[in-house]
């Protein structure tokens, strides 16, 4: 793999960014939103449930940790949108530039973008709700590393999906979280799930993050074997995704799609 | 190598290694063959015109040159790298300029050549962007978004890329065209220079026959996918009864149109 190729993918989504809020704007905007609603939510609930259950790290932290996985699939696919949009790929795909290469571009541009949102999200939901993360120390960590593999599977299979079905099919990818999150017991414990939806949590790398995460803070111990798997399971998920991606790009060049892709041809 | 249905010996025979080396290139789209067996080579030093009616099949032929379109069969060799083996290598040495191809019109001039520059690792990458930014009259729009110029400014910059490597095989599929006839009397002058400095062929699309007659060294004939003519454009229309090489081309056309179309 070539470190200058892979830059180059970055330094044009620094490019683009740098010379446009309206890209920069939504990295934070958004999150923020969900961050002041949902806070705003577990004051109301902690003033009137009088348990002695703490929502704001139950159900904020949740909103919190499922922002940044978004954030994270999005960084991935908005930066292979902006070649979808500006028609980039003969320009791209006749060079030396290889698939892994392009993909790892992807990649570390969604690494930088979540990480900001990741930073704005901490230090509001800790200014404005007192939720702090700093209290589980470098705990977090490994939690967060399983959420940014399932973010960057979903991302690089999300832009398999729009490379193979066109342009037009981008709708298709930004519901994927949504469709995701139920079964991934952002929320709630997943034995609350019919028994066929609890089959599908636990293929989702996702619902062993939000399982460990409430039972640390119910003050029980993290069940670090069962998020190992959880973490072997999303690097098994981002593999995947990468081997559907150079499947579909393989395709695309017998087909001739790359270099007519605005033509939308899935044949 | 199949035989041209008319060949002009009279054409010069490279004699240094080829930088492209095309063999029974093939494509098929199910019931259509697009590329039928066509071979070629582009010698350094060389500029090579291939033309056609649309549909003929250059732009196929040049996608599965760049590698962006698998041949159903046959071989793409850039400068002795077999483009199917070694796809990076070989595409290292080569570069492209089309006007279906546009650079993203949200960088800058600057930008768009630094990017490309990257991918390509030319070493010296800053002073490269400098000299091409001044050979392509761009230096006063180095901050201006590509998307911003006009046809003409695009396609310099098009070029200006497809030089950042010091290519060993320059693609152009129609450089000249929508541009007026000054800018595209120095976009000539450009190319010229660049392979009279004997380290790069080129291999050159176009439909302005006099353009062809002009710049090209040898010139290849294709339709339905094949490659029907291949001579020196300059003596060719004579060699075949023709006035020029525009009549030659529309003869030709028109005789591969009826055969076509035949049952």
């Amino acid at each position: 793999m070539n470190v200058t190729r892979v830059g180059a993918i970055v330094l044009r989504q620094f490019y683009l960014m740098r010379g446009s809020p309206a890209r920069v704007f939504p990295l934070f905007a958004w999150i923020a939103i969900d961050i002041v609603l949902w806070g705003f939510i577990t004051r109301y609930l902690n003033s009137v449930a009088h348990t002695g259950f703490d929502f704001v790290p139950a159900l904020l932290g949740a909103v919190l940790l499922w922002n940044f996985l978004t954030r994270v699939m999005q960084g991935v696919t908005l930066a292979f949108f902006e070649d979808v949009w500006s028609r980039n790929f003969l320009n791209f795909f006749a060079t030396p530039l290889r698939i892994s290469e392009y993909l790892a571009g992807l990649v570390v541009t969604g690494v930088v973008t979540s990480l900001l949102g990741l930073a704005v999200m901490l230090l509001l939901a800790f200014v404005a709700f007192g939720l702090s993360f700093a209290a589980y120390g470098l705990a977090m960590a490994p939690f967060l590393f399983v959420l940014f593999l399932s973010g960057i599977a979903l991302g690089v299979f999300g832009s398999a999906l729009v490379l193979r079905l066109g342009p037009a099919s981008e709708w298709l990818i930004w519901p994927i979280p949504t469709l995701v999150s139920p079964f991934a017991g952002v929320f709630y414990p997943i034995g609350v799930l019919p028994y066929w939806m609890q089959i599908v949590s636990k293929a989702l790398p996702p619902s062993y993050v939000f399982e460990g995460m409430r039972a640390i803070t119910a003050g029980e111990p993290a069940p670090w074997a069962t998020l190992a798997w959880g973490g072997v399971l999303a690097v098994g998920y981002v593999g995947l995704a990468c081997w559907t991606f150079a499947a579909v790009y393989r395709k695309a060049i017998r087909s001739g799609l790359i270099a007519r892709y605005s033509a939308e041809s899935v044949a | 190598m199949p035989t041209p249905i008319f060949s002009d010996n009279a054409s010069p025979v490279p004699a240094s290694a080829p930088v492209l080396a095309v063999q029974n290139l093939r494509k098929s789209f199910a019931a259509l063959t697009a590329v039928d067996g066509v071979s070629f080579a582009v010698a350094p030093g060389e500029i090579v015109g291939l033309v056609g009616p649309n549909g003929a099949g250059k732009t196929t032929t040049i996608n599965m040159v760049l590698g962006v379109l698998q041949p159903t069969s046959g071989t793409v060799a850039i400068d002795g790298l077999d483009v199917a083996k070694s796809r990076s290598a070989a595409l290292a040495r080569t570069n492209f300029a089309a006007v279906y191809a546009p650079l993203p019109g949200n960088l800058t001039v600057e930008q768009n050549l630094r990017v490309f520059g990257m991918i390509y690792a030319v070493p010296g990458l800053g002073d490269r962007i400098e000299e091409l930014l001044g050979q392509f009259q761009l230096e006063r729009y180095r901050k201006t978004k590509a998307g911003l110029l006009s046809s003409g400014e695009q396609t310099r910059l098009g070029l200006a890329k497809a030089m950042l490597n010091r290519p060993r095989l320059l693609l152009l599929d129609e450089p000249t065209a929508s541009i007026d006839p000054s800018s595209a009397r120095d976009i000539r002058a450009g190319i010229k220079s660049f392979v009279e400095s004997g380290r790069g062929g080129v291999l050159w699309t176009s439909h302005n026959m006099y353009e062809v007659q002009e710049m090209c060294h040898r010139v290849l004939f294709l339709s339905h996918g094949k490659i029907v003519l291949e001579g020196d454009p300059k003596t060719l229309p004579e060699a075949h009864g023709a006035a020029s090489l525009d009549d030659l081309f529309v003869a030709m056309a028109h005789e591969n149109l009826h055969e076509g179309a035949a049952p």
